[in-house]
């Protein structure tokens, strides 16, 4: 790699253009010399101007394509086929009583417990491919494996994709941008494409269409959620998804999920909403701190979840109803 | 003792991230002292003390911060030896975004927040590419889709560091940051001697040295002038 030239490299590396934008190199002109020789020429007034260092930077640029090649041959090697959970303590630190709970892909497991009880906790355990080193002193198998250190440190190897509670977007550009700069940071090869289905799979969640031209900033809180949803499902390199209490008002939740779960990912999520919580075909039930039930969905459960969408249809019947400016009456809401 | 170096641009969540981490030590039993480094001001000693933490605060006033905390390192691990303490962090405002304070063989921490927009990284040099561990705070109020880009650029400045999502309101991911800050086998007698990882410019101009007027007749030293070229049309 030292021996090649900045213009063999970018060749073969085309991504490297953006670590020599992001260090301020201007290398434009010197595709024909090694990136050393380059580094070589810039006097001593540039370097203490641009804070460059010249030590330094060689490797960082190894390390840089090192990483990135890995990153783009991940899609392939990277896939999570079994999530494992270990036991370990609640607050009080007696052992929690389960021998092991295994997820795969494509499944829905939801969270439920009281508020401080650890419903967050076991997610960031998750997150972290915890080995007894959290406060619960559980542990994290991937297929059925301990994890490869890379799922912590490395940033473009996240094991987790995380829809938060508030989807601000502190960026000012159009929806069908965000999406396609998305795409572009994580390199894949037709961010055209990939945004369009994005914004399409985001409208058919999101109660109000929006168009690629909208600003995110003027979204609809159900349209960020729908477009956050779908950029998750669809573009995020994490295997697997965690929704810690989202607010869910403006978007199908029904299709959310089902979105996440077509794209092969494991879903968990910490709720309060009965929709969600029995949408889930098992649900993790924390008291204290520690994992005190795992129960499965019964028919009975899900039987329910029928009448509990109609219920919930009714509501967002009258709200809707409201807000157009009409008078409520019986028969249409109860339609 | 150990020593850890934190540093990162006004307001990105230094205190808050030190804060939740402290937590997780505290429980572990171990003591940890802070002492943050200003320019003009700073309540982040009364924050600190208010947590029952061991804080000493230094004002660089019209100095650069980071010369300042060059020049005053020294003292301040002494300080952390006479506190008896486990864990010393330094907190100090990167205020230049030239300089950084980070020692070699110390572990530095630059904590940046999701929403100081995503051409922040390009923007602040040594601060964050000399950083063993980039903390990447407020992600509770971006999109992952943000979280996301935001980190990618964060890591084409600096492909070596570890880069880690802490939430300085919730505490989220604190936990799993102490497990990187504090090794047992390391004990820290001095820091004399030891290098800066990047050095820092060296010029003066005579505005540094108290000159107000305006005007090419009083700029001695090293002045710097930018360059106008007229638009070719
Ligand atoms: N939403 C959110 N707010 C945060 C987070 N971390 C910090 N904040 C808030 O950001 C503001 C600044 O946080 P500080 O911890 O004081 O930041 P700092 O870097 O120590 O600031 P200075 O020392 O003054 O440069 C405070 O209002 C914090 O409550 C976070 O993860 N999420
Ligand atoms: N098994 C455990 N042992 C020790 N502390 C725990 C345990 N589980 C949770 N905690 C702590 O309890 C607090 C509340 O947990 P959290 O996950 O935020 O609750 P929830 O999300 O259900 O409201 C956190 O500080 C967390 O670290
Ligand atoms: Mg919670
Ligand atoms: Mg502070
Ligand atoms: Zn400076
Ligand atoms: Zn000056």
């Amino acid at each position: 790699m030292k021996q090649q030239t900045i213009g063999a490299l970018i060749n073969e590396y085309p991504f490297i253009i953006d670590f020599f934008q992001q260090n301020r190199l201007d290398v434009s002109g010197h595709e024909n010399t090694t990136f050393a020789a380059f580094l070589a020429k810039l006097g001593e007034e540039e370097l203490e101007d641009k804070a460059i260092d010249i030590q330094n930077l060689p490797g960082e640029l190894e390390s840089y394509i090192t990483q990135m090649s890995d990153f783009l041959g991940i899609e392939k090697t990277n896939v999570v086929q079994s999530l494992i959970i270990l036991p370990g303590q609640d607050k009080n630190g007696q052992a929690e009583d389960f021998e092991q709970l295994e997820i795969f892909p494509s499944q829905i497991v939801s969270i439920v417990g009281p508020t401080g009880s650890g419903k967050s906790r076991l997610l960031a355990d998750i997150e972290w491919a915890a080995q007894g080193d959290t406060p619960t002193g559980r542990s994290i198998r991937i297929n059925r494996s301990v994890p490869d250190s890379k799922w912590r440190y490395s940033p473009n190897n996240k094991l987790v994709a995380q829809l938060s509670q508030n989807m601000n977007f502190v960026m000012d550009i159009s929806a069908g941008e965000f999406v396609k700069l998305h795409a572009e940071s994580r390199m894949v090869q037709n961010p055209d494409e990939i945004a369009k289905e994005i914004l399409e799979s985001a409208n058919r969640l999101a109660g109000e269409p929006f168009s690629s031209d909208t600003a995110v900033t003027n979204l609809s809180g159900g349209q960020s959620r729908a477009l956050m949803i779908a950029d998750t499902a669809i573009l995020s390199s994490s295997p697997i998804v965690l929704i810690d209490e989202i607010e869910n008002a403006g978007i199908d939740r029904r299709k959310a999920l089902e979105l996440l779960v077509s794209q092969d990912k494991i879903v968990l999520m910490a709720t309060h909403d009965p929709l969600l919580a029995l949408m889930a075909d098992r649900r993790i039930v924390i008291r204290n701190g520690g994992i005190h039930a795992v129960l499965q969905t019964t028919p009975e459960e899900k039987d329910l979840l029928t009448d509990l969408d109609k219920i919930d249809a009714v509501m967002q019947n009258a709200r809707q109803m409201l807000r157009m400016g009409d008078t409520l009456r019986r028969e249409e809401i109860f339609a | 003792m150990n020593l850890t170096i934190v540093s990162g641009p006004p307001s990105s969540g230094k205190t808050s991230i030190i804060l939740k981490t402290i937590d997780a030590f505290q429980r572990r039993g171990l003591s940890v002292g802070v002492v943050k480094f200003d320019c003009l001001h700073t309540d982040d000693d009364l924050r600190y003390k208010k947590a029952g933490i061991p804080v000493k605060k230094g004002l660089s006033g019209a100095l650069c911060p980071d010369h300042f905390f060059a020049s005053n390192i020294e003292d301040v691990v002494e300080w952390g030896k006479r506190e008896g303490l486990n864990l010393l962090i330094t907190e100090s405002a990167g205020l230049c975004n030239r300089c950084s304070p980070y020692l070699m063989g110390i572990k530095g921490i630059c904590v940046i927040d999701n929403l100081s927009g995503i051409n922040t990284p390009k923007k602040i040099g040594p601060m964050l590419k000399s950083a063993d561990i980039v903390v990447i705070t407020k992600g509770d109020i971006v999109s992952q889709a943000e979280r996301e880009v935001f980190a990618s650029r964060v890591s084409t400045v600096n492909p070596r560091a570890m880069v880690l999502h802490v939430n300085g309101l919730s505490g989220q991911g604190a936990y799993e940051l102490s497990t990187l800050l504090y090794d047992e086998t390391q004990n820290l007698e001095s820091v004399q001697g030891m290098k800066l990882r990047f050095p820092m410019p060296s010029a003066m101009c005579s505005y540094c040295l108290g000159e107000t007027r305006i005007g090419e007749s009083f700029q001695l030293g090293n002045t710097k002038k930018m360059v106008w070229e007229e638009d070719e049309t």
